[in-house]
């Protein structure tokens, strides 16, 4: 038995590897209205998949493989985070 | 004769301007190919020209990078054929793997399109044969994802021991890491960058106290094809 899971992908830069788009946000918009508890933001992309998978833990497993597989994400600069969108 | 490819991607939009240098300026015998026909047999040497393949959608050169034509050339990267990759088409290389290190959106978070001073170390390899260690090369940028990033570790293992081209002081146009400009494998024979050759090939296309330098990757070829590299 499959059914339907809606699997996101959200792809953000490592550590150490500069976000122009996220400092600007944060120091030229957030900072700037006063919204000073905000420490940081990262900016990325989000993916959202319809996946037709056994289990939420299969559809994972699976997309996370794809990821990789088909370079979705560039492990040289990027980090994912695969989860069930709820 | 020897044969150039200039492969076309849906999105690519350079290929006209490198085949007028290949063939009016430097009477090359070359040929626009689009990417579903391509065969690597066929050719003594592969141009992967600029623009936006497949829109620069997920990131710039992501999705054509794993075309067949692509994967034909990962297959084909210990046989002697001289591949180079200019702005869209070093990205696409990078995604491939065929090139170390990745392309990220330029610091300033927009286009840019201007022309830069860059230099070339441990020039080798069929597409700088004929450049000399440190020399000047001007040639126009235009891309808004041509941030080189490369972890230290390999910028010292890999790119130390490979010809580079960087930026000059001062004309680092993206936030490129260690001013690069563009890489080449270790041999030479693959070489990428963002900067355009093809628009520095003829001095009626020169913005003022700038050089129409590019055209020496153009000249190498044409020696190292005929004598060697």
């Amino acid at each position: 038995m499959t059914s339907i899971h809606h699997v996101e992908v959200i792809i953000t830069n490592k550590k150490g590897v500069k976000d122009p788009e996220g400092e600007t946000i944060h120091r030229y918009l957030i900072l700037r209205k006063g919204y000073n508890m905000v420490q940081r933001v990262r900016a990325g992309k989000y993916l959202l998949l319809t996946v037709n998978a056994p289990s939420e833990e299969d559809a994972i497993k699976m997309v996370k493989e794809m990821c990789e597989k088909l370079r979705i994400y560039n492990p040289v600069v990027h980090d994912i985070e695969v989860r069930i969108h709820v | 004769m020897f044969k150039v490819a200039i492969l076309k991607f849906p999105g690519t939009n350079c290929d006209e301007d490198v085949h007028h240098v290949l063939k009016n300026i430097l009477s090359i015998d070359s040929e626009i190919v689009w990417y579903k026909r391509f065969s690597i047999n066929d050719w003594d040497a592969i141009v992967i020209p600029g623009g936006f393949s497949y829109g620069d959608w997920l990131r710039a050169g992501a999705i054509a990078s794993r075309t067949p034509a692509i994967e034909e050339l990962i297959n084909a990267r210990d046989r002697e054929i001289p591949v180079l990759g200019i702005c869209n088409g070093f990205q696409i290389l990078v995604e491939a793997g065929l090139l170390p290190g990745a392309l990220l959106s330029n610091e300033n978070g927009r286009f840019v399109c201007r022309w830069v001073r860059t230099y070339v170390e441990r020039p080798r390899g069929p597409w700088l044969s004929l450049v000399e260690e440190g020399q000047e090369v001007h040639m126009p940028v235009a891309h808004g994802e041509g941030r080189y990033y490369i972890d230290e570790e390999n910028y010292r293992n890999i790119l130390l021991r490979s010809p580079i081209i960087r930026y000059a002081k001062g004309d680092n146009p993206n936030g490129s890491i260690y001013d690069i400009a563009g890489v080449a494998s270790e041999n030479g024979l693959i070489l990428g960058l963002m900067p355009h050759p093809e628009r520095a090939s003829e001095s009626v296309l020169v913005f003022r106290n700038f050089r129409s330098d590019g055209r020496i990757i153009f000249e190498s070829l044409v020696y190292s094809l005929k004598r060697g590299w």
